[in-house]
């Protein structure tokens, strides 16, 4: 196995998330959200960030408390088992650590928006948010009406990221990789983005990927870097590799509830652990084994033989 | 209301569950409506199909307690795992029958607030945003919405619409060029509201235990009740035995 596209997660952090950079994370919803790219986005101190996502979970949050984010794409920001999210707010009404442009959508218009990036169109036409404020003037959207009919229409405009950061259970050197359960909008976002970083807890020999081409998630010409990161989507579920964190996004919420709490917990979990191997140490080998997926349910296999 | 034998939560979610049809399709939410989706499978509604906007599809509920729809029961054994498209797309096409969503504010028309609060621009609060809720308030054919009562977060007028209600009144939706839908009830922990003619919310029904005094004075406008008012149905002996078995710690309804 050659080491082909496989990088540390400093390093393809380092060469492929600058400054100013748009980044769409947290594609799959509450499952797989790479949030040890998302720290080492941290330990590395990028600022002026767009980040782009459907929801994002607490690791948005994370990032606009470290004062790495400039501007939020995305339908919902908060911590999905707590509510809301300290340093959102923070931000957003009191711009702490830093002001924060929010572009408001609907899942189904982020969606939409990267699909329109990655068919290369200017915008989709929907019919979603007619009435809401979320499509008011001042917004990303547009008014229109069909021109085969009389339906009226949002035009949701492209959205195309610098940057695609996807977790995903494996991956091999060339970029093939397989994703499962459910996948919310990270194919889009993969085929829309300009780079492609893949996290995966396990690397495989390209065989692996190849015996299943209906399970990869991007054409593995298109992804730009690989980076091994086993436990990198706590405290997000991976099907079949752990279970979700739910008591991890509780004290965080609490940690987090004064700017100064907020500046603690980034020091102790991020900044503090330098790498994920030493936050999986500090999380306790008993916290960490019993969230491991002890259950065996795999797919049935199918026959791709052409002979 | 101490004395029942059910927690507020409890008959919320059974409240929900008798809002969906048997073979409706469903979008269901977070929180209680999970809850509310397994109890309606097992009651009366066994053929009911459920939608979760992370892109999931399941003809049977999850067989353990889901704290989010993305947690790992939610996909072993599901119908479906695909893109979020797949069900936005279907949604926008008419082919869901109801939707759930959850309040930071509601009004009396069946719009609902979930980005700001206070002032927009300023002092305000910034709440999450939509998820799906605005999607599904704009598309589905009708929509449930879920919330605690008290008159901070059932208002006169929403300050932002985040999820399209009714708007201003009847006629309003098909005006903006929303293809169909809008609320059907307000599910609230002292009351069921519907919605007249004029686009305007009434009580429909009184939980257990509650007077109508109690529901003018936690409800931010002057409002009104049905002319046939009736008390809510008590959660059944079964219904409640489903819902504990379901979570059996009370995470989500105690």
């Amino acid at each position: 196995m050659t080491s082909g596209k496989i990088l540390s997660m400093r390093e393809a952090i380092s060469r492929y998330v600058g400054d100013g950079d748009s980044v769409a994370l947290g594609l799959a919803l509450e499952a797989l959200i790479p949030f040890a790219a998302g720290h080492e986005i941290i330990r590395q101190r990028r600022r002026d960030l767009t980040l782009i996502g459907p929801i994002s979970d607490i690791l948005f949050d994370q990032l606009i408390g470290a004062g790495c984010v400039a501007r939020v794409i995305a339908a919902w920001i908060g911590n999905v088992s707590a509510g809301l999210g300290y340093n959102y707010r923070r931000a957003a009404e009191s711009g702490v650590p830093n002001q924060i442009e929010i572009v408001d959508h609907s899942n189904f218009t982020i969606s939409l928006g990267l699909t329109a990036g990655a068919f290369g169109v200017p915008y989709l036409p929907a019919r979603t948010l007619l009435g809401s404020d979320i499509a008011r003037e001042g917004g990303p959207f547009k008014r229109g009406v069909s021109p085969f009919g009389d339906e009226q229409l949002l035009f949701v405009p492209a959205i195309v990221p610098d940057v695609t950061i996807l977790h995903v259970q494996r991956a091999s050197a060339d970029g093939g990789c397989h994703a499962w359960g459910n996948l919310g909008v990270s194919a889009e976002a993969a085929l829309a983005g300009k780079r492609v970083i893949v996290v995966a807890e396990e690397i495989v020999d390209r065989s692996i990927i190849t015996s299943d081409p209906n399970r990869v998630l991007v054409p593995p010409h298109r992804v730009t870097a690989v980076v091994h990161e086993p436990g990198g989507a706590h405290p997000s579920s991976v099907q079949g590799h752990y279970g979700r964190d739910h008591a991890f996004y509780g004290e965080y919420h609490t940690a987090t509830k004064t700017a100064a709490g907020s500046d603690a917990w980034l020091d102790r979990w991020v900044h503090g652990v330098g790498g994920r191997d030493r936050f999986l140490d500090l999380l306790g080998a008993d916290r960490w084994g019993s969230l491991a997926v002890r259950g065996d349910s795999p797919a049935a296999p199918v026959n791709y033989s052409a002979t | 209301m101490s004395d029942l034998r059910y927690s507020p939560a409890e008959l919320m979610v059974v409240a929900g569950s008798r809002e969906i049809g048997d073979g409706d399709v469903v979008f269901v939410g977070m929180r209680l409506p999970l809850i509310a989706f397994a109890l309606a499978k097992r009651m009366h509604a066994p053929n009911a199909v459920g939608f979760f906007e992370n892109g999931v599809i399941r003809d049977r509920p999850s067989e353990s307690l889901l704290y989010t729809m993305g947690d790992p029961p939610n996909i072993e054994g599901a119908s479906m795992c695909c893109t979020m498209s797949t069900v936005m797309g279907l949604l926008q096409k008419g082919e869901v029958d109801l939707g759930y969503i959850g309040g930071a504010e509601v009004d009396r028309f069946g719009n609902v607030n979930t980005s700001y609060a206070g002032h927009v621009g300023k002092e305000f609060v910034k709440l999450p945003g939509s998820g799906g809720a605005a999607d599904i308030a704009s598309l589905a054919k009708r929509f449930v919405v879920i919330v605690d009562h008290n008159s901070r977060r059932l208002v006169e007028r929403v300050k932002y619409v985040t999820s399209p209600g009714n708007g201003d009144g009847a006629g309003w939706r098909e005006l903006q060029g929303l293809p169909r839908g809008g609320p059907s009830a307000i599910i609230t922990t002292l009351a069921v509201l519907r919605f007249g003619d004029d686009g305007q919310a009434f009580v429909a029904s009184i939980h257990p235990g509650v007077s109508a005094d109690d529901i003018r004075e936690n409800t931010g406008w002057p409002v009104r009740f049905a002319p046939d008012c009736a008390t809510t149905p008590e959660p059944a002996e079964e219904e409640l035995r489903v819902i504990r078995a379901i979570d059996p710690t009370g995470f989500w309804t105690r």
